[in-house]
């Protein structure tokens, strides 16, 4: 039979590009393990996020201004006088506090279902200089739209480097092309932020995707699915990327946006977190704000470099702990790959992680009281000993067995009905007849049942932890 | 493991009525990025109206203005200039002004409201340079039938002082008019037809 | 279940945003839909403090485009003689005599509200006391050593503060009470003040009511979207066991 008029040019092209060989590599026959679950939605949203910071930014540098003395209107002459401009604006900063929100959930994945472990170091590796660069590309958009907290945030930050012993003066000098934060420096973090950046965070994407295709993603319960093969060669646990994961991505795209449209259309100041209050009045280098602090995201680092006394150790300590991160492949020594087969030790651990960098979080937006400073300290200590004691804790954690094959764990759906139960137990319902003759179902809050159901969930909480 | 009881009618209507909805929506975000691309506020302030004053004008004097970033010429024409228009219909392509761009008010034999004051756009209907004002009467490089007008010396175009395009010369059409409208006999603002300040 | 509780602190995250409450400012009542009030905010701006602050963020015809005003009404009754409707709202004062009297430059107010916040502003306005100790004679209580002068005082009056009782060397203020009455009641200047703000809060940011407007539909758009989705991945999703 002749081919069609579009089967003949897909055979054209197929004959110069290997057009089938990629499709079934990295999608239709590509092998996933079946359990993904609800952390495994964070990496394609990273990426959808990537293209939304591209596209949008692009959009925004049809107008804006990268000079001293007219960024700030240009970004107003964006937010008012361009069609949809605000529009643009605002998925472009919500975007940037959305990239952190998805990464930092994506790490977390990584974390604890074992995904940095043999043989994956090396996609590691790639996410945490793709992490390294992210925070660059942050800090450097975060000056442009030249506001008073654009300005001293990176006065503050670049004046680190002055710390560095012996060219300290120098680098921070070469930094910034002037001996404070000018107009030198906002054309450059642009040149940097617009294109040098994001040509290198696509590069790192791709070696990043290519790593973790050729070794086969993890799942959570941390086994290799790879060792199990059908008469055909395919994963005994694995079922291909499309359609299965291609349609479960674009539910999660689906719900991402309506997080994301929320804080655009009803909230895109978000408190004064996505868009900083004092980055409405004009940068003045004669007039530092009364309260310097990084973007949210920043503030976990910026927490750990106030808590140490002297400005070049407290430099190494903030470096120090995303090197830690770059090192967690070797630090963990544990043969079991995921949180669900470890030993309480190790679960332990995280739960102070967790709580450790939340606590220094919020501690980086608040001023350096002596309290907080204290209160610091000691959640850096815990922050460094979950990475710097891991070698020691995790060699001879009790570890549970490990299935051979993959556990599927129940839905949402099939959860909804012990839901159900766990809220009936909670509450009474009475019937009673109202004035006018009518049956109503009365609710009341059930006391006993309620501290029933607390006791069993701190119960189940402690047993989790072992 | 993967089931053969396929209802692949439901799965292709689920995923065409996804891809409409999908594409329905990315239409939609279209097209506020498109549209950011269109002329700003910015830059229909600074298309706004231009007032002109033409109460100092000296007989024979050309004014320039700028509107919409595109230079205007106003000239004062002398009754001179004004005599000789109708002589030049045959060298002419459009002696009428049928296919060129100017309001009702000036699609008439001089081309303006008030017969000494002309007013057009000082681009070239060519590639849009802009034109000399060559009012003397034959000068040695235009010859000696010119009797007054603006010659573009990017292509050698010929226009006549009611801004008529001459035959065989690169230019098409005759030079635009744009709309204007008389305040008083010496304030004229240009950008605004009378439709315009009815409406 | 441990993913869970991180997931429920996670979620409770944003609720901070509800944190940054201030002790001791009175509330401003916006109502951006309140075309009226905008338009006597409007007024106000440009009487009394046109004359050194700009607004160059917003034009006139934005002004009359957004409160439903027609160009010319724009022109007559609220920008200043001799505007055009396309002018941005700039101040007749120049920096450098503005250096010379006060010291400062006063700034533009555009984007005053994004950065202090409506209940900041309308303490501010309503927060002035005589006090001979300072230059201008005034002082206040939400910006102390304020270089600005009472512009409002003919309205609310000479408002004086009543300290409070006992030990320590910081004179902490109880209250204000108008000492000498001004043209307007305290109800009156109450309602002027929040209509000043109201439209300060909306030359922050013109596009708010509208961005509230078609948030609804992109929300229900992507709920529909959503359910699709969602539908199509069960189907499939029939496959796996």
């Amino acid at each position: 039979m002749k081919p069609s008029r579009i089967e003949a040019c897909g055979h054209w092209v197929e004959k110069r590009f290997p057009m089938s060989k990629l499709w079934n590599d990295h999608m239709a026959q590509y092998y996933a393990p079946k359990n993904f679950n609800f952390w495994y939605f964070f990496g394609s949203l990273a990426l959808l996020i990537l293209v939304n910071q591209f596209i949008t930014g692009i959009l925004l540098t049809m107008n804006y201004k990268p000079d001293a003395k007219l960024a700030f209107d240009s970004v107003e002459y964006i937010m008012r006088d361009v069609d949809w401009g605000w529009l643009v604006r605002y998925m472009h900063s919500t975007g940037a506090s959305a990239f952190f929100i998805v990464v930092y959930l994506h790490m977390f994945r990584g974390l604890i279902y074992g995904s940095f472990k043999q043989p994956r170091e090396l996609i590691w590796t790639f996410g945490m200089l793709i992490f390294v660069c992210l925070m660059a590309e942050a800090f450097m958009g975060y000056l442009l739209p030249w506001g008073q907290m654009s300005y001293w945030g990176a006065q503050v930050i670049i004046s680190l480097f002055s710390a560095i012993p012996v060219i300290g003066d120098d680098l921070s000098l070469w930094i910034r092309g002037d001996y404070v934060i000018s107009d030198a420096t906002l054309n450059r973090f642009f040149a940097f932020h617009v294109i040098a950046v994001p040509l290198v965070l696509i590069m790192l994407v791709f070696l990043h995707i290519v790593a973790l295709h050729e070794v086969g993603s993890n799942n959570p319960d941390g086994i290799e699915i790879k060792e199990s093969k059908d008469p055909w060669g395919h994963p005994v646990d694995g079922i291909p990327f499309h359609p299965y994961y291609s349609v479960k991505d674009i539910v999660g795209v689906a719900v991402f946006m309506l997080f994301f449209a929320t804080i655009i259309f009803y909230m895109p100041e978000m408190g004064g977190y996505f868009l900083e209050h004092a980055n409405f009045i004009p940068a003045d280098p004669l007039k530092t704000p009364e309260h310097i602090a990084p973007v949210w995201y920043f503030t976990p680092f910026y927490a750990i470099l106030r808590a140490v006394p002297d400005k070049f150790a407290g430099v190494i300590a903030m470096g120090g702990s995303i090197v830690v991160l770059f090192l967690l492949p070797w630090l963990d020594r544990s043969p079991v790959k995921s949180i669900r087969y470890r030993g309480g030790i190790f679960k332990k651990a995280i739960v102070l992680f967790v709580i450790s960098f939340l606590v220094l979080g919020y501690l980086g937006t608040q001023p350096a009281t002596y309290g907080a400073v204290i209160a610091a300290r000691i959640f850096t200590a815990i922050y460094f000993g979950f990475f710097l004691l891991m070698p020691i804790y995790t060699r001879w954690e009790k570890t549970k067995p490990v299935p051979k094959s993959l556990t599927m764990q129940p839905t949402l759906e099939e959860r909804i009905p012990a839901m159900k139960a766990t809220l009936d137990e909670m509450l009474i319902k009475t019937s009673v007849e109202t004035s006018a003759g009518q049956i109503k179902t009365q609710v009341k809050p059930n006391t006993a049942g309620i501290i029933k159901v607390l006791t069993r969930f701190v119960k189940n909480l402690k047993a989790s932890l072992e | 493991m993967i089931n053969e009881d396929v209802d692949t009618s439901k799965r292709q209507f689920l995923t065409k009525a996804l891809t409409v909805v999908g594409a329905v929506g990315a239409g939609y975000l279209a097209v506020p990025f498109l549209s950011q691309m269109q002329p700003s506020a910015k830059a229909m302030a600074a298309g706004a109206p231009v007032e002109v004053d033409i109460s100092k004008m000296e007989e024979g004097q050309l004014l320039r203005v700028a509107w919409r970033g595109k230079p205007v010429w106003v000239l004062n024409r002398t009754s001179e200039a004004l005599k000789t228009l109708a002589s030049l219909e045959s060298q002419l392509v459009d002696p009428a002004s049928n296919e060129s761009i100017q309001p009702e008010t000036s699609k008439n034999a001089v081309r303006s409201i008030k017969p000494e004051i002309f007013i057009a756009v000082g681009l070239c209907t060519h590639l849009g340079c802009s034109p000399t004002f060559r009012p003397e009467i034959a000068p040695h490089d235009l010859g000696d039938d010119w009797k007054g007008g603006f010659f573009c010396p990017c292509h050698g175009s010929k226009f006549d002082l009611a801004g008529r395009v001459y035959s065989s010369v690169p230019a098409p059409t005759n030079l635009d008019v744009p709309p204007y409208r008389y305040v008083t006999d010496t304030h004229i603002i240009i950008g605004e037809d009378l439709e315009e300040k009815a409406a | 279940m441990k993913k869970l509780i991180t997931l429920i602190l996670l979620l409770l995250l944003p609720m901070s945003v509800f944190a940054s409450g201030s002790v001791g400012l009175q509330e401003a009542d916006i109502d951006l839909s309140d075309n009226a009030s905008l338009q006597r905010g409007a007024k106000t701006y440009v009487t009394y403090c046109l004359g050194c602050h700009s607004a160059k963020h917003i034009r006139y015809k934005r002004i009359a485009l957004d409160l439903g005003i027609e160009d010319a009404a724009v022109l007559k009754d609220i920008a200043p003689v001799g505007a055009a409707i396309y002018d941005q709202m700039h101040s007749a004062m120049n920096g450098h005599d503005a250096n010379k009297w006060f010291g400062t430059t006063p700034p533009d107010l555009s984007l005053i509200a994004r950065s202090r916040g409506a209940d900041w502003l309308y303490s501010y306005l309503k927060g002035f006391y005589v006090d001979k100790s300072k230059p201008l004679g005034v002082n206040n209580t939400v910006f102390e050593d304020v270089g600005m002068p009472n512009m409002l005082w003919q309205l609310q009056g000479l408002q004086t503060a009543v300290y409070k009782e006992g030990e320590g060397k910081e004179k902490v203020i109880e209250k204000l009470i108008i000492e000498e009455k001004g043209t307007m009641s305290e109800e009156e200047f109450d309602k002027t003040v929040n209509d000043l703000v109201n439209f300060l809060v909306y030359v922050g940011e013109p596009v708010q009511l509208e961005r509230e407007r078609i948030g609804k539909y992109v929300l229900f758009f992507l709920l529909m979207f959503l359910g699709i989705a969602y539908l199509l991945k069960k189907e499939y999703w029939k496959d796996i066991h």
